[in-house]
C-alpha cells in the first residue's frame, strides 16, 4: 500500500468511528427518552 | 456551558443536573466542530504540504496528535471529575457522570492514536507496532480506562460506584504523565513532542502548524459536544437503573420471582 492509502484509511476510519460513537449515543438518548414514564 | 458545580447537587437528589449544557448551546458547538473538522479536511489533506522525509504519511499527524491531546483532556477532565467527587464539599453525583462520560470519550480517543500511529507506523517505521516505551504506555493507558469504564458497570448504589470509581481514576491517571513524558525518560523509536517539548519550542511552522492547530481545535470541540449528549446518556441510564431497582424491590416483596440483578450500567 502507498503512502497515500495509509493516509486515506487513517481519515476514513476515523471518521466512521467517529461518526458511528456519535450516532450511537443519539440513538441510545432516544432509546432511554422513550422508555421514560 | 452551565459549570458542573453552578447547579450543586446533593447525593440524596441524584436527579438533579441532568444536562450540562443548554440545547442551543450544544447545537452551536456541534456546528462549530463540524466547521472545524471540515477546514481540517481541507487544510491537512491538500493545502499543507508532504514533508520532506515522511511523504504524505505525515498527514495522519494531523489527527493521530489531535487524538492524543483529546485522551489526555478527557482523562484530565475524569481526573478532576472524580477528585471533586470524593472532596466532601464539593461531592456531587454530577461530577461523577461528567468522570464517566469523560472517560469513555478518552478511550475512544486513545483507540483512534493507537489505530493512526499504527497506520503511521507502517510507512514511516516499517512496522505496525513496537515495543517502544510511548506505545507500550498508551496501551496500558488504554487498558487502564477500559478497566474503569467495566468498573462502572459493576452493580451498585450510585454513591458506592461513583467512590470507587473516583478512587479508581485517580489511580489511573498516574499513567497519564508517563505516557507524556515516556519520550524523554527513555530512549525511545518515537520521536519527542514536536510542540509541548521541555523547551516549548515548537519545531513546527507554517501550514503544517495550522493543520495540526484545526486538529486541535476541531477535536476539542467535537470532545465538548459529545461530553454533553454522552452527559445526558449517564442521566438517563441511572433514572432506568434505579426504575428497574425499584420495580425487581417491589417484585420481591410482593413474593413474585426473581429478576435479574439489576447493574448501575453507563
Amino acid at each position: 500500500m502507498t503512502d497515500v492509502g495509509y493516509v486515506i484509511a487513517g481519515w476514513v476510519i476515523t471518521a466512521v468511528v467517529l461518526a458511528v460513537y456519535w450516532l450511537s449515543i443519539l440513538w441510545r438518548i432516544r432509546r432511554g427518552e422513550r422508555s421514560e414514564p | 456551558m452551565s459549570a458542573p458545580g453552578t447547579d450543586m447537587v446533593s447525593d440524596a437528589d441524584p436527579r438533579s443536573g441532568e444536562r450540562l449544557m443548554a440545547p442551543v448551546a450544544r447545537r452551536i458547538v456541534g456546528v462549530l466542530a463540524l466547521v472545524t473538522l471540515a477546514a481540517l479536511v481541507i487544510v491537512g489533506l491538500w493545502v499543507a504540504p508532504p514533508d520532506e522525509f515522511q511523504g504524505d504519511a505525515q498527514r495522519l499527524m494531523y489527527i493521530h496528535v489531535p487524538a492524543a491531546w483529546l485522551a489526555y483532556l478527557a482523562f484530565g477532565v475524569t481526573a478532576v471529575s472524580s477528585a471533586l467527587y470524593l472532596w466532601p464539599r464539593t461531592r456531587s453525583l454530577v461530577w461523577d457522570r461528567v468522570a464517566g462520560a469523560s472517560a469513555e470519550l478518552g478511550v475512544v480517543f486513545t483507540a483512534l492514536c493507537l489505530l493512526l500511529g499504527s497506520l503511521w507506523g507502517r510507512p514511516v517505521w516499517g512496522v505496525w507496532w513496537a515495543w517502544d516505551a510511548r506505545l507500550v504506555t498508551t496501551a496500558v493507558l488504554f487498558f487502564l480506562y477500559l478497566g474503569y469504564l467495566a468498573l462502572r458497570r459493576v452493580p451498585a448504589t450510585l454513591d458506592v460506584r461513583a467512590k470507587r470509581c473516583a478512587i479508581a481514576a485517580l489511580i489511573a491517571f498516574i499513567d497519564v504523565p508517563i505516557v507524556h513524558f515516556s519520550v524523554t525518560w527513555w530512549r525511545t523509536l518515537h520521536q519527542e513532542a514536536t510542540v509541548f517539548n521541555p523547551e516549548l519550542d515548537a519545531e513546527i511552522h507554517g501550514t503544517m502548524a495550522l493543520a495540526l492547530w484545526i486538529g486541535v481545535l476541531a477535536f476539542t470541540l467535537l470532545y465538548v459536544y459529545l461530553l454533553d449528549l454522552r452527559y445526558r446518556l449517564e442521566v438517563l441510564d441511572e433514572d432506568r437503573d434505579e426504575r428497574e431497582l425499584e420495580a425487581a424491590i417491589a417484585d420481591r416483596v410482593q413474593g413474585g420471582p426473581p429478576r435479574e440483578t439489576v447493574g448501575a450500567s453507563s
